[in-house]
Order: C-alpha cells, then structure tokens, then sequence
C-alpha cells in the first residue's frame, strides 16, 4: 500500500509538472504576454516597464522558475487587475461555485440514478428506451443552450424565476439543472451499466435463489455495490464542475470560479487565466488521487497491479 | 526515400478502402441519423446557392429583430426573422451550418490523426517514448476540456482555422489512450511477430500491420468526437473566442441574441440552439450505429 502511495503520487506529482510547463509554454509561445494586456497605442517604454514588473524580460528558465515558485507557494501570481494574489481571488469564488456544483450534482443524481436503476432492471423496457433518450439528450442539447431557453420560458414568459445573479433558491434552479444536465447523463450510463454488471454476478443469483423478493435484492444488494463507481464519478464531476461551468456562469451572472476565469479573459489578465487555469488542474489531478488511493485501500487488486 | 512513401500511401489507401467495406455501405443505414446529416452537409456545402440573402450585410429597407414570418410583425421576406443589424437569420443560420461542419470535421481529423499516432507510437515501440507520450496525455486529460481550449483560445486569439487547431489539441488525448491499448495486445499478436521476423521496418509494421486494426476504434471515437468538437466551437463562439464576428457562426448567433431574449425575441436564441441539437444528436446516433457496427460483440448491450 505505501510503495503504490508513492509511485502514484510521484505520477501526480509529473503530472502536475507537465500541465505547468503546458501552461507556461502556451502563454508564452504566441508572442509577448505584455502587447496582449497592453491597451491600443501604449508606448514602447510603458511596454517595456510592465515587461520588467512582471519579469518578462528575464530569461526563460528564470521566468518558469518564479512561475513554479508561485504555484508552491499557493499564490499562482498576481492578478494584473485586481492586483491579488490569482489564490485569494480563486478561494473568493469557490463557495459560490461550490454552492452551484453541489446543487447540480443533486440534481444529476435525481435525474440519473433513479432512471439508469430502472432501465438495468427492466432492459428493454419502456423505461430503458425512456433511459437511452435522456442519455442521447445530455450529450446533444449543450447546457448552455439550455439554460437560454428555461430563462427564455421560466423567466420571460412565465415570470417564475430570476433571469440571473445570487440570492435564495429561486436564483439557483436553472444554473443547476442547466449545468447537472450533462452530468445527469453521463451518471445514468454509468448507473446502468454497473447495474446490470452487478445483477449478473454470482451472489445477486444466490440472493434471488434464498427466495428475497426483487425489491429487496435490488435495493439492498445490487445498488449498494454499483453505487461505488457513481459515487466516484460524482466525485471527480463535481470538481469539474466547479472548475469548468464558465458559459453556465456568465449566462446566469453566478460569481463563480468560470466567471472569474471570463473576467480574465477580457480583462486580458493573463496570470489570473494562467493561474484560474493551474489551480484548475491542481484540483483535478489532487481529486484523481485521491480516488486512486481509496479504491487501492479498497481492493487489494488494484494496489498489486502494476 | 521516394519509394516508402509511395508504400506508406498504397498502404494508406488500401487501409481506407478496407475500412469503407467493413461500413458495408448501403445496406441497413441508419435512417434518422442520416435524414438529418444528409441535409446538414449539403446545406453546408451549397450554403451560398441556398441562403437567400448575404449573411453579414443587413437586408435592405428590412427593420432590425422582425419576427419569423409567422409570427406578428413577421414577413416572408425574412423567413426566420431578422437579427439586431436587420440581417436574415435564416442565411445567418445555413452558413453557420458551414462553420459547423468545417470545423467538426477537420478538429475531429486534426484530433483523430494526433490522438492515433501518438497512441500507435507509444504502444509500439513503448519504454521511454511511451512514458514520455502516455504523462502528457495524463496531463492534458486533467484539465477540463473546455477550460483548456478558453485558455488555449484566449492565448493564440480568434480565427476558424486557430479553433481547428486547438479544438485538435484538446480531443486528442481520448484517442491515444484507447489506441495504446489497442496496440499493447496487437502487438503481441502472431501477425505483427511474425511481420518483424521478416525483417520489415517500425515504420512499415505500423502502418501496414498496425493502422489497419486500430481503424475501427478510430472511427467510433471519431464519430463521436464530432458532436462534442461541435458543441465545443459553439461554447468558444458564444464565449466570444472562437469564430470571431462578422462571420456567422452557431455559437455567437447565440451569444448575439442573448440580449435580447429578456424582451422575448425568441427566435435569436431558438433557431441556432436547434441546429446545434439536431446535428450533434444525428452524430451521436449514427455513431452508436457505426459502434455496433464494428464491434459485433457490442451488439448485445
């Protein structure tokens, strides 16, 4: 268990430094960081001072130096505009995404569990084909779009709901499903399909043997098993989402993490970008982690396999 | 030198014209998926013979957000309405199709053609090229997609063919790892021992012995990369880094109409959500039939 703890968090660890030097390599790779923030018409002696202010004007490998340095030491830059550290900003935001993400992964779940448990149960069914249409839905309407057209009929013509911003429930409703949308229909598959692989195995065949009615079997053996892999997707979904709801947030005007990283883009605030976008893939490659390692203490084939 | 590369395309072409056999083309197509990529193409290919009106120049003498022509205040002369310079959504909408197919195409190619031979590489010859491929794919896939291509898009700025390129980029990790897969069990098999015994070239094993058996998982994943790469240009379009105005696009139709959907202009906002829709849905439909059908043992699930 300790050798496969090292050997997978020294993956993370590469891991994390190839995302960095991605990172740093594209902000710098496409010319001067400095004439992409610099407003129309700026002088080449400002140009020049800002170069020095944020050390561009040092070589390279120095300049990758005090970008992995700032990531160590938690503070990913100063924003050039709201003159913060990138951190303070991100950790600003993350209870609002993280209000918005928790509510979305519940509503993935009362879309998507219940729907992919019935149609591993009845395959074939009505239900199933009901199941496979919400599945096909989620991946072609995009969330976005949705959230336009329930603003265009909750807010508009019915007067039902805010168009946007943040206050009581009423606020949070269409963000959430208009974001879980997608999620929804990646965790029914998956409910389905760990389902069905549970209910062909040997011991759900020995319970339905014993004579136990088929609510009991289901409910009881078969879901508490294929709950493992949702739970685990939930999880990983969940810090995507917190990461990754940029257009949700700037239709609904939801101060999130997505929001912040909009704002940097036409700000032209490139450490705030580099960095939204390096804490994003911290939190990601940290979550995949620590799902490695939980399923590793769970069953010991994982840990022995190389 | 001349020589192998005339092999390496014989080898390319006749891989291409094994895969179209294995479609069997022409008996049980999938009709619903094709009823509406069918149209979609043409539209997009025959956009300036089928648009009525130029998509960027506003309709002469026509006012700014007239309804569709049903609607009151409606007229035929703009049958889908008219958008916030009086230009006709309708012609907006068939060359936006244009922009849709182009770049869901060539990104999914771009991706596809990445994802596939770096996959095959780190298979193949595997140890440290395989390392060195397999830790960038790990990094690439933690970041979210669209989060990536933002970033990407933000840094090298708007253009079509940028989109192409990054949309590429950010897709084709998926692909190599698949493909690795594929190629560590393939190459273990009698065939590709047995081609190596016979003296002939990495190169040559790839792509006579190798390609051909990771064509299938190519095009599946292929086939399923189009609808997202979709999505994903409208997101950028609609984001406002992606295909840059006055060039018609989905995604920023969308993003135009946004602020007129609290005074109820619906049609702004309906109209590019659906094609959007309908063709990502056809893309998926027709790609679960291709599943099913390379995959015989698909079938049953």
């Amino acid at each position: 268990m300790g050798q496969f703890m090292i050997r997978r968090t020294l993956y993370a660890v590469v891991t994390l430094f190839i995302l960095s030097l991605t990172i740093f390599t594209v902000v710098r790779l496409t010319g001067d960081p400095v004439t992409l923030m610099a407003e129309p018409g700026a002088q080449e002696a400002d140009l020049a001072r800002v170069r020095a202010e944020w050390g561009l004007d040092q070589p390279w490998p120095i300049q990758y130096a005090a970008f992995v340095a700032n990531v160590v030491t938690g503070e990913l830059g100063q924003s050039f505009n709201y003159e913060m550290p990138v951190s303070t900003l991100y950790f600003q935001r993350l209870p609002n995404s993280l209000e918005l993400a928790l509510t979305a992964t519940l509503i993935s779940f009362l879309i998507g569990i219940p729907a992919g448990i019935l149609s591993a149960v009845r395959v074939n069914s009505v239900w199933d084909h009901v199941g496979k249409t919400i599945a096909l839905l989620g991946l072609s309407i995009p969330g976005f779009w949705l959230g336009l057209v329930m603003i265009l009929v909750f807010s508009v013509w019915l007067e039902w709901l805010p168009t946007s911003g943040q206050g009581d429930w009423r606020n949070l409703v269409m963000p959430a499903v208009a974001l879980g949308w997608y999620f929804a229909a990646s965790l029914l598959r998956l409910t389905r399909s760990s389902m069905l692989e549970v209910l062909n195995s040997e011991y759900i065949k020995l319970a339905r043997l014993k004579g136990l009615p088929a609510f009991a079997v289901i409910a009881v053996h078969a879901f508490k098993n294929a709950l493992i892999p949702v739970l685990t997707l939930a999880g990983i979904n969940l810090v995507v989402m917190l990461n990754a709801a940029v257009i949700i947030e700037v239709i609904f005007a939801w101060p999130g993490i997505g929001r912040l990283l909009y704002e940097g883009i036409f700000q032209r605030d490139f450490p705030l970008v580099q960095g939204v976008v390096m804490e994003a893939g911290i939190m990601i490659v940290l979550i995949n982690l620590i799902v490695d390692i939980l399923y590793a203490y769970i069953d010991p084939r994982i840990r022995l396999t190389k | 030198m001349s020589t192998s590369i005339i092999q390496s395309t014989k080898s390319a072409a006749r891989t291409l014209s094994y895969a179209l056999n294995r479609f069997r083309v022409g008996r049980d197509l999938p009709l619903l998926p094709l009823a509406i990529l069918v149209p979609f193409v043409l539209i997009a290919v025959f956009a300036n013979v089928i648009a009525p009106y130029d998509p960027i120049e506003p309709i002469p003498g026509a006012k700014v957000f007239e309804p569709p022509f049903w609607a009151p205040g409606g007229s035929v002369r703009a049958l889908l309405g008219t958008d916030y310079q009086s230009r006709d959504v309708l012609s907006r909408l068939i060359f936006g199709a244009r922009v849709s197919l182009i770049v869901g195409v060539t990104g999914t190619i771009v991706a596809g053609g990445i994802g596939t031979a770096l996959g095959m590489l780190a298979g193949y010859i595997g140890g440290w090229v395989d390392q060195a491929i397999m830790r960038v794919t790990d990094a690439w896939l933690a970041l979210p997609a669209i989060v990536f291509a933002i970033f990407l898009a933000t840094m090298v700025g708007p253009s079509m063919w940028n989109i192409i390129v990054i949309l590429g980029l950010v897709y084709w990790t998926r692909y190599a790892r698949v493909i690795r897969g594929e190629v560590l069990s393939l190459r273990e098999r009698e065939f590709v021992k047995l081609a190596e015994i016979a003296g002939a070239s990495r190169t040559r094993v790839i792509l006579r012995h190798i390609l051909p058996n990771v064509m299938n998982s190519t095009m599946v994943l292929a086939s399923l990369t189009i609808g997202v790469v979709i999505i994903a240009e409208a997101s950028l379009s609609f984001l406002g880094v992606g295909v840059p105005p006055p060039q018609p696009a989905w995604g920023s139709m969308l993003a135009d109409g946004r602020s007129m959907l609290m005074v109820g202009d619906w049609w702004l906002t309906i109209f590019p959500g659906l094609g959007i829709l309908l063709v990502v849905l056809a893309t998926q439909l027709f790609g679960d039939w291709l599943r099913i059908r390379l995959d015989p043992q698909q079938r049953n699930l």
